[in-house]
């Protein structure tokens, strides 16, 4: 670094640029200055005054003590934190920060682990002079995360500022005066960001606590176990805290590559999920239509028999993409080794046409740490928010950088950022890319040339290639596709056009992963065309639909629930219902598995078990297991381990996950993430079918099996109904009213739902949530319904 | 929140056109113009004092909730703004406003007593209406008329070196 100048804290030289603020010097020296309002994160409010140091600069001294969060270090600064002059002063204000704060600490959760508590030790006093009464502040309820105990609060804003600043929604405030003024919403309602639990751990006292944890522990009962995330690919860093082998709660570690400070309020409160009381605690067997509790041994051998006996041709394996890379190694090896190929982890993808063209190791496309340094971002087919918290967050940064973000999306979506967006319902997204990709100068190929030769680019479609040309000159522009694009019937033509306009102008494409290990997936070999370490398969095994398009096989389900995490629930449920045999490990019971299985395997879920997750940006982040599996259910690799030993494959004899990740990472080599296509994409379009069309997105708190069965997460507002979203103008020409009572029928199952106004949704379509209750004997998730209304 | 950066704007669902009333919005337009675009919510002071004079002296929230979506800033901010400053109330108003100031120039030289005096006379506290809503008494801070305290704003007049003589004829002569 250049420019660098000198200043003296405490004696001690250090290094810092112009510009820096002196509390942010100090804290990379390890000098400790006592602060609440200051946050690296947030910006800097000089509100609570704990930080006041004494500071001199060229000699001369400031006439009073100076706030080291606001004061910027200069030429020949010396700064005493702890000199007479500023404990005073530091004591001071400790003073009057106590003198309204109820110091109600022994039923306090924050009481051990308080900032207030721990510098009130250091710098305040053993009595208070204040003998007269302390204000007491109503609370407010902002919902089912965070609990509120608002008297505690000493307004340090830092609540308010997340809010302004990284979550982009202004939900509290601090309204009033001198000794009235609160921090709340002022007209009361629930906090509904997808990462207002943040502002639990900025909550320098116990003013903001989380709620599914209050009460159930103290601070010095717990200990520390990393973590990583395992819902989306970001894989955000964790710290569990455990008690007598129970999480009791989940807090961010910071890592400024993955998560910066933050984590999802899906990250914060799956853990919820662990301790439900519909856990598989012991292997079961299906004798004679009843569930009979068996020993590993035998349910293993079992197992084993029917594996060994069953037809290749005729067997799949289905992978949760959030099982971890272990898992799906040994599982993809244990199922290759029997001759099977027909192995994927795509459960929502619905158009495999592309498969041969797909790059080999697809990823994000660049590190998550550089999406804020876009210029351009095109976005094909993601509810963002509600998919990739944390990536929301780095493209919204990216905006308010001054990029472009553009959306081609089936339907609107709530953004808390300026974007352009294109919501033209799933047919609405192909006319759409094909008029940017002709705005871009592209004409296409094979059958994308007469999709593109038709389009007609509208003002808005150039001005989206214009930024995503200009952007991509500079090396700054990207095109992302996302879940609703890999539930389209036609995402190889969705995959085709976003090469052909990222090619046009000169963009990289990403891919965001569905779930915590979808890149691992493809490192792994989990999926019928590619082998572990990216390599291309021979023989080349079925994708996801043929395994459940064609009855009467033998199948094994790994960590997912079929009524919810397939794209297609009806016909999954059907085709598994139709299998001779069905064997199902998981951490749940869950009754759409009990009725097609016949053997139920637990596993441990997240926490339970050691493994690895590859995030977006192809990190390998491996974790330990932080309590042990409930009853006798076992870490799902140790379950792999010992059917590959019941099966005498070769190979099958490793100690621990270290191991398996070694191996495979020799297989990998020097492989590294890469978009670049292995074929060219071309494809007809199958189109979309007549009538109304079915938007089946996945609510955040629905993406896997744990968030399904975290309480609090269900009934935040983020969640929403299951119901029928049309808007009004559709709702009158289907002649129903808002909340009317309706029956929807697809692909010859129907259910009960209600109609609700959603003018986000496009004319001709309507959004029916996938992945939530109410949708299990639902079709595919972007296809024709019918709506009527309920005689 | 801080000045480095521009404040979040906030797009609200709703017609402009249809917010308050023609000339509100041009005369909010006129205060709004004096800042840079992406600071529009700089207005908020100016627009909420409009806006309280059209209402009878008044804010109810659904008023401030259109100011904010008139100016693009968060309903919390403007909140923030008319719950901090005492010249917005927030909940209705006799037609005049007696606010005596209670700050330190206006306390030594007897604003207490007068404070006192319109208690026990008029029967009303700080923030309420007298029974027969003739106005509406306010305790006030530094209204910076410290030179001639004590100092009385009676709705948009100032009134100095006060006594409870005085301060009552001022009262009495109130419609």
């Amino acid at each position: 670094m250049t420019d660098m100048l000198t200043i003296e804290i405490d004696g001690r030289a250090c290094e810092a640029a112009p510009g820096e603020m002196i509390i942010a010097v100090a804290d990379r020296e390890g000098i400790s200055i006592p602060r609440f309002c200051y946050h690296k994160k947030l910006s800097i409010a000089a509100n609570c005054r704990m930080c006041l140091v004494e500071a001199e600069q060229g000699g001369r001294p400031f006439p009073k003590p100076v706030p080291a969060c606001a004061t910027p270090v200069g030429p020949g600064m010396k700064v005493l934190t702890r000199s007479p002059k500023a404990i005073e002063a530091q004591q001071g204000t400790m003073e009057f920060l106590l003198i309204n704060h109820p110091l109600d600490c022994p039923i306090c959760d924050q009481g051990g682990e308080c900032e207030l508590q721990d510098v009130a030790m250091g710098y305040g006093g053993d009595q208070s002079r204040y003998t007269e009464g302390k204000r007491v502040v109503m609370d407010g309820d902002l919902g089912p995360l965070i609990a509120t105990e608002m008297t505690r609060c000493i307004h340090c804003t830092r609540c308010v500022r997340f809010g302004a600043e990284i979550a982009g929604l202004r939900e509290l405030g601090a309204t009033g005066r001198g000794e009235d003024v609160r921090i709340g919403t002022f007209v009361a309602h629930t906090l509904a960001h997808e990462l207002s639990g943040n502002i639990i751990d900025l909550c320098p006292v116990g003013a903001l606590t989380s709620k599914p944890y209050r009460f159930t522990a103290r601070a010095w009962e717990l200990t520390d176990a990393p973590a990583i995330a395992p819902h989306d690919g970001v894989g955000a860093n964790l710290q569990l805290h455990v008690r007598r082998g129970q999480v009791m709660r989940v807090h961010p570690q910071d890592n400024e590559a993955v998560n910066e400070s933050w984590i999802a309020d899906r990250d914060r409160f799956s853990y919820v999920g662990l301790n439900g009381a519909d856990r598989l605690t012991e292997p079961l067997v299906k004798r004679d239509g009843a569930w009979v509790a068996v020993e590993w041994t035998e349910a293993l051998a079992l197992v084993a028999q029917r594996l060994k006996a069953a037809d290749p041709a005729t067997t799949g394996w289905l992978l949760a993409p959030n099982a971890t890379l272990e898992e799906m190694y040994l599982a993809q090896g244990l199922a290759r080794a029997l001759g099977c190929a027909n192995i994927d982890h795509r459960l929502r993808q619905r158009d495999f046409r592309g498969d041969a063209a797909d790059p080999r190791l697809p990823w994000l496309g660049l590190p998550i740490a550089e999406l804020p340094a876009q210029r351009s971002v095109l976005l094909i087919g993601s509810d963002i928010r509600q998919e990739q918290p944390l990536l929301a967050h780095r493209l919204r940064q990216a905006v308010l950088a001054g990029g472009s973000l553009a959306l081609v999306n089936p339907y609107r979506l709530d953004l808390t950022h300026p974007a352009d967006q294109l919501a033209g319902g799933p047919a609405g997204m192909l006319d759409d890319l094909a008029a940017i990709a002709k705005a871009s100068g592209d004409a296409g190929s094979g059958a994308l040339k007469a999709i593109i030769a038709r389009a007609a680019p509208t003002a808005e479609h150039q001005a989206v290639a214009d930024s995503l040309k200009s952007a991509g000159a500079n090396g700054a522009g990207l095109i992302l596709l996302g879940a609703l694009a890999a539930a389209h019937p036609d995402y190889s033509l969705l995959k085709a056009l976003a090469y052909r306009i990222a090619t046009a102008a000169g963009c990289k494409v990403g891919y965001l992963p569905a779930a915590a290990n979808s890149v691992g997936a493809y490192v792994a070999g989990a999926l019928p065309q590619v082998q572990p370490g990216g390599r291309p398969a021979d023989p080349v095994g079925l994708p996801v639909a043929e395994i459940l398009g064609a009855p009467h096989r033998t199948l094994v389900l790994w960590g997912l629930e079929p009524a919810y995490d397939l794209g297609n629930p009806a016909r999954a449920m059907e085709a598994l219902a139709q299998a001779d045999f069905v064997v199902a490990a998981g951490a749940f019971r869950c009754p759409s598995l009990e009725s097609v299985a016949q053997v139920l395997l637990p596993i441990g879920a997240f926490a339970e078990t050691s493994g690895t997750f590859v995030n977006g940006s192809g990190t390998w982040q491996s974790f330990q297991g932080a309590v042990a599996p409930p009853g006798a259910a076992r870490p799902g690799w140790k379950v792999l381990r010992v059917l590959g030993n019941l099966l005498d494959l070769k190979g099958f004899e490793y100690l621990d996950t270290a191991a398996i990740r070694t191996e495979l990472a020799a297989l990998c080599g020097d492989a590294r993430p890469d978009n670049r296509p292995a074929a060219d994409f071309d494809a007809a379009p199958v189109g979309l079918g007549e009538g109304l069309i079915r938007i089946g997105n996945v609510p955040t708190y629905a993406l896997d099996a744990l968030v399904r069965r975290s309480p609090p997460l269900q009934r935040t507002p983020t969640m929403g109904t299951f119901g029928a979203y049309v808007n009004a103008a559709q709702a009158a020409d289907l002649g129903l009213a808002a909340d009317a009572a309706v029956v929807v029928s697809q692909q010859g199952a129907a259910v009960h739902t209600r109609v609700l106004i959603d003018e986000r949704v496009p004319p001709g379509c309507v959004r029916i949530p996938a992945g939530v209750p109410g949708s299990e004997s639902l079709g595919d998730q972007i296809a024709p319904v019918s709506i009527r209304r309920e005689e | 929140m801080s000045f480095r950066n521009d404040p979040l704007a906030v797009v609200h669902d709703r017609d402009k056109s249809t917010l308050l009333t023609p000339a509100l919005r041009a005369a909010i337009d006129a205060h709004a113009a004096k800042y840079p675009a992406q600071w529009r919510q700089s207005a908020v002071m100016p627009a909420l004092t409009l806006v309280q004079d059209s209402n009878g002296g008044w804010l109810s929230r659904e008023l401030m909730d259109e100011v904010a979506a008139y100016l693009d800033m968060p309903a919390v901010a403007v909140y923030e703004v008319a719950s901090f400053y005492g010249m917005y109330d927030l909940a209705p108003t006799a037609a005049h406003k007696v606010c005596i100031c209670n700050s330190i120039s206006c306390l030594l030289n007897g604003s207490e007593d007068l404070i006192h005096h319109v208690e026990h006379r008029y029967q009303v506290k700080p923030g309420e209406t007298t029974a027969d809503g003739r106005f509406t008494f306010k305790e006030v801070e530094c209204l910076g008329a410290c030179r001639d305290a004590p100092a009385v704003l009676i709705d948009q007049t100032y009134h100095e070196k006060l006594s409870a003589e005085t301060l009552d004829r001022l009262i009495e002569g109130l419609q």
